[in-house]
């Protein structure tokens, strides 16, 4: 390679490295403002006032979801395996909204410290399986009599 | 490989004749290849056991956002030849590569959204995924409107590949937004790696999709590489000779 064009390789390659590293402190120093929401583990040490907007994600403990009476207000717990919150939440939920599911939820503590939820949003797994098989799995995870 | 390289695909002239040897080759394939995976994935494709019909945009949005970031990485290498050995062939190969991938980002970013909807809850949230994808579409308008304003080829040349390039950081940051932070996005499905957590019936289809929006994209950019190649040859003899 003639020396002019290696010097001018030379000096891209390590424009790009020093952006890249440049790019790498600001996301680094950014890292909780660049997560969508905190894990109920993570809110215990962020001192989150009451009436403030806050998303928390986490799993959809199984066997929590209770609906009321006239079904319009639905009471279940996040976790992550370590914490649990309760959430309060009136309104339509997604598709994949189920026991298990991961979900993002937006909203605020009340005085009483109760969670609201103004937004319940699923995750999906990323697990793509046809619906005859998962019945198949279903029944037989089920114990035999 | 080198000397196949400089001999066959460098100067415009061989590029031209080579492209148009090489093309319908790729038209016919990629054809195969969009053809089995849209009806295979459309129709023969098992619904999912959570999502049921709705999966099925998969099979456009994920090759479009794949595509969307390879089309970037191979513009951003032909910005780096560009800059380095002033091939004029890498420079257009870069022009035309940024008209194509603004609409496959676009295209990934709006099946995004539907699908987003009834699943999600919503058609957008500002996650690090899909602000990333945004940012690449703005790279992408950026570019080309950098090159809209610039009237001196070399010039235009010059500062867009700068551009291209700089914004090349932003694909790892794309690709490892799902891992390094919490997102709404869902993890990779697939990867080089690991075993992928599609079903096998439900991944073949989107793997020929995959190969066919990409040789879509090739036999687009070299179609119309070629008619740049001819526009800014015009004077030459070989071109002159062609159109006779």
């Amino acid at each position: 390679m003639n020396p002019l064009r290696r010097r001018k390789l030379i000096g891209i390659v390590l424009i790009l490295l020093a952006l890249a590293a440049a790019a790498a402190l600001i996301l680094f120093a950014l890292r909780q403002n660049i997560n969508l929401f905190y894990t109920p583990t993570q809110l215990q040490h962020a001192h989150v006032q009451a009436n403030t907007p806050v998303r928390i994600g986490g799993y959809v403990q199984k066997h929590s979801v209770q609906y009321d009476a006239s079904g319009a207000s639905v009471n279940f717990a996040i976790t992550d395996r370590l914490n649990n919150l309760r959430v309060n939440y009136q309104g339509v939920l997604p598709t994949l909204f189920r026991e298990g599911q991961g979900v993002v939820v937006t909203g605020h503590f009340n005085q009483a410290h109760q969670f609201i939820a103004d937004q319940v949003l699923a995750k999906h797994d990323a697990k793509y399986m046809p619906a005859s098989v998962a019945k198949m799995l279903a029944a037989q995870a089920r114990p035999r009599t | 490989m080198f000397n196949w390289l400089t001999q066959y695909w460098l100067s415009p002239k061989s590029f031209y004749h080579a492209s148009g040897r090489l093309l319908p080759w790729l038209a016919f394939v990629c054809l195969l290849a969009l053809g089995y995976g849209s009806i295979a994935g459309l129709f023969f494709a098992p619904a999912d056991y959570q999502q049921g019909d709705g999966f099925r945009i998969m099979y456009v949005h994920v090759p479009s956002a794949f595509a969307a970031m390879a089309v970037y990485f191979l513009m951003a290498v032909s910005a780096l030849i560009t800059l380095v050995w002033r091939v004029k062939v890498a420079a257009i190969c870069m022009s035309v590569s940024a008209r194509i991938g603004v609409w496959f980002t676009l295209l990934a970013l709006i099946t995004g959204s539907l699908w987003g909807k009834p699943m999600w809850g919503t058609y957008w949230v500002w996650d690090a995924r899909l602000t990333s994808v945004l940012i690449l579409l703005f790279l992408y308008l950026g570019f080309i409107a950098l090159q809209s304003v610039i009237t001196d080829i070399q010039a235009r040349e010059r500062a867009s590949a700068i551009l291209a390039l700089i914004g090349v950081i932003n694909l790892p940051i794309i690709h490892y937004s799902v891992i390094w932070w919490n997102t709404l996005h869902q993890g990779p499905s697939l990867s080089a790696f690991a075993q992928p957590t599609i079903a096998a019936a439900m991944l073949w289809p989107l793997l020929a999709m995959i190969t066919g929006f990409l040789l879509f994209f090739a036999v687009i950019l070299l179609w119309r590489m070629r008619n740049h190649i001819l526009l800014r040859e015009m004077r030459t003899q070989w071109v002159e000779a062609l159109i006779k």
